[in-house]
């Protein structure tokens, strides 16, 4: 890149930072006007309920077991 | 054990400082991104959230706790700007400074701000800190988890594409 077109660019730049931040003010210094853990809270609460892989593994082997002997049946309950 | 290898393990009051310490922080990022009040309360809490559930991905050792939630605030309001409507993106949280050029028409500064607004979203990101609140470019790029190089790329071409714009409104951008 030439000088001229280094001087160029950076003029455009220079001119487009000058314009938008006319339009669009900096804010460097905006603060958060009130505690938001309150709403990380609902946030929190209202995740949905996730069942670990494990679990669906081991209810799968439960079920396969019982499907495949059907006689397991009395014994679990007995067991519960 | 550590505030942070608390919060890794899942401890909830161990987040709840780091919420506290760190919240004002995130949404004064967030806030500069999108620069909209409202929205940088949601995208702050987003953030927290994806923090949480990303928490046993966070190594203490590895890292500072306050580059990693704002690399994932960026990504937070980077969607943001993917998908929220033109029309919504247009606050007036933060209206033009009144001490207006009066060589810089409104129809000017009607299409400036129509074209800063539809460039594509990692644009945007970048003419933002870079262009508007002056971030250093080794900042933008630890928080888009992008190189120095790809910033300033990026900027360049949106430059680019805001002349391109501008100049097919038949306007001048001029800033005299």
């Amino acid at each position: 890149m030439s000088n001229e077109q280094k001087h160029l660019k950076h003029k455009d730049e220079s001119e487009l930072r000058a314009l938008l931040q006319r339009e669009f003010p900096p804010l460097l210094s905006t603060e958060l006007p009130r505690d938001l853990w309150p709403q990380m809270l609902l946030r929190l609460d209202a995740q949905p309920l996730r069942v670990p892989w494990f679990d669906w593994a081991l209810a799968a082997a439960v079920a396969a077991i019982l499907l495949l002997f059907p006689n397991a049946i009395p014994a679990l309950l007995y067991q519960l | 054990m550590e505030l942070l290898e608390r919060f890794v393990a899942g401890d909830l009051e161990a987040f709840e400082a780091l919420f506290r310490q760190h919240q004002s922080e995130v949404y004064r990022w967030t806030v500069r991104i999108v620069r909209d009040t409202g929205a940088a309360e949601d995208l702050t809490v987003e953030t927290f959230w994806r923090i949480y559930r990303a928490r046993e991905r966070f190594d203490p050792a590895a890292g500072s706790f306050r580059a990693w939630a704002r690399r994932i605030a960026t990504n937070a309001a980077l969607d943001h700007l993917r998908h929220a409507r033109k029309e919504t993106e247009l606050s007036e949280d933060y209206p033009a400074t009144p001490r207006g050029d009066p060589a810089v028409g409104r129809e000017v500064r009607r299409q400036l701000r129509r074209a800063f607004l539809e460039l594509p979203a990692k644009y945007r990101l970048v003419a933002t800190l870079a262009l508007i609140e002056g971030e250093p470019y080794d900042q933008i790029a630890e928080a888009a988890g992008i190189s120095v190089a790809l910033v300033k790329v990026r900027v360049f071409r949106a430059v680019r594409m805001l002349r391109k714009k501008l100049g097919s409104f038949g306007l001048e951008a001029t800033a005299k």
